[in-house]
Parts: structure tokens; sequence; C-alpha cells
């Protein structure tokens, strides 16, 4: 069922759903959505899986012609919707109409913000997932972002109308200050106590080179006992790279899957979603977190998902 | 060792070693085989197996015993490990190789011997990884051995064959890159729409064949 028009395609819109698993031996970054929190959300505002795929974009989002009746949500960073040019709401369903214009205004917070439509956006699944993989060309929409005159493809969902929105208590305030937790390692015995230290005690700089693959920061130096690089072995997102220039870079969701340089540390998984949010100019800080604490907070971020459900209001 | 709250890191050594390589890829093997449950997906790298688990589903401490009890039942048992044999047609130098000249000269040899080196022995693919289906390769002959260019390329076409010190390999896709390109092959290195989606794997052994500028055309579009 065709769903959208593109009419302008923002700065960088993307098809995303939870990502692939199963493929980093063979080369293949994980990708799918930057905040996995918000995608689910947005997926549970329309009656969708967990796990459909959405419209991820990014700081400047698209214009898009509705061609067919249907029902939409919008979470993630907030850069003020609007139908036809009024302001809508954000983390509740929207009811769309053939013609309808959503546009996008100023990104008020975050960098990121997610569109779900009923039953999901239909593009042919790769390698497991409907996730863009613009470096390998695969996946999401031909392999590549959105560009204006594209034909958005949506599953057919013959549902019932419904209305939900997100309790306010529960909807993320995404601000220019991101704390993360980290779990110490695998390299981390290759920096000195200060360099360690001044990791964890530092506030470091989102630079102009951020995207889906990572984050490259600015800060305090951070010092390494003798060698910086390591015969290449496994990265997965969340993973703080420092090379010998002692500046750390973060390893986002499209990076490469092998690397040479140190890990100091790795970001626990609900909050590598935090730093989907986050822009250039942003501050980081890095706390650490016992494996035992990380596991239990990874607990209660899948039963707050899980939950997700039950607590969205009927409007 | 553990590697963030989701994944754990099985090292084995920090060096570019045959030994290490083929622990790293016998316990793949025996880990996939036992089927452990909240185990995710498993990558091996030249040195290191990373080990992706759910938390929920199994506790670190019970999956880095059930890891270790199965790297001491396997040592044994690893003795048979053979990777498959696979033969990569290349068209070295020229348009293809632009790099073949320097690397040569570098070490006093003509474009033949390089390409002779080059094509001359069996390589062992150490690990997949950079971007998706990109084998790292060795180990090339000390002759032929070169570092990296001084300021990558931003665009290295797919099918091109590189060697970067001691390790040679194959861009899958076109890629950004600093290795030293020597030549071109017609075949399909990664493939999304099939499965595996890679041609090669970790283990593998791989000879490389000189072809012709027009035999590389040949084979290309016969593959199409």
């Amino acid at each position: 069922m065709r769903i959208f028009q593109v009419v302008k395609p923002g700065l960088f819109t993307t098809v995303q759903d939870v990502g692939r698993c199963g493929y980093l031996r063979y080369g293949v970054p994980v990708s799918g959505a930057m905040d996995q929190f918000s995608l689910v959300a947005a997926n549970l505002l329309v009656g969708n899986n967990p796990s459909d795929a959405c419209l991820e974009t990014t700081l400047i989002g698209p214009e898009l012609e509705v061609l067919a009746e249907t029902q939409i949500a919008i979470t993630g960073g907030d850069c003020s919707p609007k139908i036809n040019g009024n302001s809508v709401l954000m983390w509740g369903t929207l009811t769309v109409e053939n013609g309808d214009v959503v546009s996008f205004g100023r990104m008020q917070s975050g960098c990121r913000t997610y569109l779900s439509v009923r039953g999901g956006i239909d593009v042919p699944i790769a390698l497991g997932s409907r996730s863009t993989y613009v470096r390998g060309g695969f996946g999401g929409m031909n392999g590549r972002q959105l560009k204006a005159g594209d034909t958005m493809e949506g599953f057919d969902a013959k549902r019932l109308r419904i209305e939900y929105s997100m309790p306010e208590e529960q909807v993320p305030i995404f601000t220019n200050q991101i704390k993360v937790h980290v779990i110490p390692g695998p390299q981390s015995d290759m920096f000195t106590e200060k360099g360690l230290d001044t990791f964890l005690s530092s506030e470091y700089t989102v630079t102009l080179e951020a995207d889906r693959m990572g984050y490259r920061l600015e800060g305090s130096l951070i010092e390494h006992r003798e060698k910086a690089d390591i015969v290449s072995d496994a990265l997965l997102p969340g993973a703080v790279q420092v090379p010998k220039s002692g500046k750390p870079i973060v390893i986002m969701r499209d990076a490469q899957t092998t690397g040479g340089y140190s890990k100091i540390a790795v970001v626990i998984a609900p909050d590598v979603s935090l730093l989907g949010q986050a822009k250039p100019n942003d501050i980081i800080e890095f706390s650490k977190i016992t494996l035992r604490r990380a596991h239990m907070k990874l607990a209660e971020y899948c039963k707050l998902l899980d939950a997700l459900k039950g607590t969205l209001v009927s409007k | 060792m553990p590697f963030g709250d989701c994944a754990l890191l099985v090292e084995f050594g920090d060096t570019i070693d045959l030994e290490i390589n083929r622990k790293v890829i016998s316990l793949d093997k025996a880990i996939l085989k036992a089927r452990i449950r909240g185990v995710e997906e498993l990558v091996q790298t030249y040195r290191s197996l990373l080990v992706r688990y759910d938390p929920l589903k199994i506790d670190y401490e019970k999956l880095v015993f059930r890891v270790k009890d199965i790297e001491r039942t396997m040592e044994e048992s690893s003795v048979g490990l053979k990777g498959r044999r696979i033969t990569i047609p290349v068209a070295y130098g020229g348009e293809y190789g632009p790099d073949l000249r320097h690397v040569a000269q570098l070490h006093g040899l003509s474009e033949e011997q390089g390409v002779k080196l080059h094509s001359g022995r069996q390589y062992r693919v150490y690990m997949i990884g950079f971007v998706a289906g990109f084998p790292y390769l060795g180990e090339v002959a000390d002759e032929i051995a070169t570092p990296r260019l001084e300021t990558p390329r931003l665009k290295v076409p797919a099918g091109s064959v590189g060697i970067a010190e001691k390790q040679t390999g194959i861009y899958p896709c076109e890629a950004p890159g600093g290795w030293q390109i020597i030549g071109r092959t017609p075949l399909e290195l990664f493939n999304p729409q099939k499965q595996p989606p890679a041609l090669l794997a970790p283990g593998d052994i791989v000879k490389f064949e000189p072809i012709s500028e027009d035999q590389l055309e040949a084979l290309r579009n016969k593959s199409r």
C-alpha cells in the first residue's frame, strides 16, 4: 500500500527497525534505530510490533505527503512536527488523511526523530532486517537515504482506529548533557591510572564528525601506558576506542565490525540509545558501573519496554 | 572478560599468529555446536572471539563457565580443522592495480616478480571485517610487504586487491581505504541476497590466480 510521497527528504532520513543479529561475523554491522527506545515507543503507539520498521530522521526532518488514510506516531528528538502546517503532539497516535502533509520544524531537543506508520513501513528484508545500511548499500529504501520523489509503501493493517499516548513521566527528556554508564575494558589495561581517571571524570564534546557510524569526541586527552593500537578485534555499538591522539571515538550502530584501536570501555546497551540522540556540541560524561548493576539496569529497561504497551493511555 | 553488558571477549593474544587464529576458529565452531541458550552471535578476529549474549537469558558467570569448559575439551578436536580452498582470479597492475609499480619498485622488483610473489603462495583468511565481506589474508611475502598509503584514497573500487604490511585483502564494495592496490578480481565477495552473504570465512585458504584484463572483463560479463 502506498503510504507517503517524499516531498523533501530532510537531512538524512532512513528506514530503520531494531537492527540485524547474526551478521557481524560477515562484517555486517547491527544497524537499526540509533534510539531503540523511541523506535519501540513509536511502533506501540500505532499498534505495531515493537520491532517494525519506521523512518529515522536526523536534525532536519522530511516533508511527506500522505497517500492513504492511516495512523502515525512521532517520537524521539523533538523536531516540531506539523500536519498541514499545524503543530501536533509527539508520543501519541495521530490520524492522517489522503493529501495531508507531514512536516518538521526546528530541532528542539535530541537529534533523531522516529515516525511510525500503522502496519510498519514495507521495504524488503535484507539479512534479517529492514534497516538501511548506507555504506553497504542494502536494506531500507534500496540501501540509501530517502530522496525527493520516493514513494514509501506500508503494510496493510486493517485495525480498529486506536488513540494512544505515552504517559508524560515515561517520555524521555533529551538534554545537551548526556550521562552514560560504561563497563571498563576490554583493553582498559592499556591505559594509565591517570588516563582512566581522565576518561571517567571529564566532559567530552561531540564533534562535527558524528554520524550513524560513530562520534569523534573532543576533550581531555586520555593517556595510554605505551601502545594505542592492537591487532584488530571486534567492535559493538557503545565501544569507546582511543587512538594514539588520546581523543575517544564512540562506536555506533553502522560502524565497521572490527577495529585496531584500544578500547577503554563499553557503554551499556540502554545508554547507547541515549547516545543515539547526541548531536554535535552535546556533552557526554562517562561513569563506571559494575556488570551486575548493568544487568539489573538492563532487566529494568526491558521490563519498561514490555510494560510500555500496558501503560499507554487511550485518549 | 566482559565487553560491555551484552558480550564477552575471549582473547588469545595480541599478535597475528596462525596458532592463535586457529584457536579462535576452533572455539567459534565448538560454541556454535554447543548451541548455548542466550548466545546470539559470535565474531572471529585475528586473535579473539566475541560472544554476544542476552543477559536476560544466561548470566555472565554461567556463560564464562560454559565457554571455559568448551575451550578445555576442544583442544584435542581442533587438529582436524580444515578450511575450504578458494581460487581468486586477479588482473594485476595497470588501471586495476595502480600501486603495483610502486610496491615492486620499493623492493627493487619488476612488476612481474611482484605478481609472482603475490600469487605464488597460499593465504589464510584470518578474519572478516572493516566493511561487509572484507577478508584479511595473511601472510604476504616479506619481499612485497608494504605499508599503507600515506594518504588513503577516498574511493577504492569493488574487487580491488590490496596489500597493507604483511596482510593482503579484497574490497567487496567501493570504500575509502589506504591499502596498496595491486589488482582487481571480478568475483563478488559479498551479496546480501545470498546465504551466507560473504564468499570467504575465517580459516579458508585462498590462492590468487593472475588473469589478463580481457579475462577479467569476460568473467565479469559472465557473472552478470
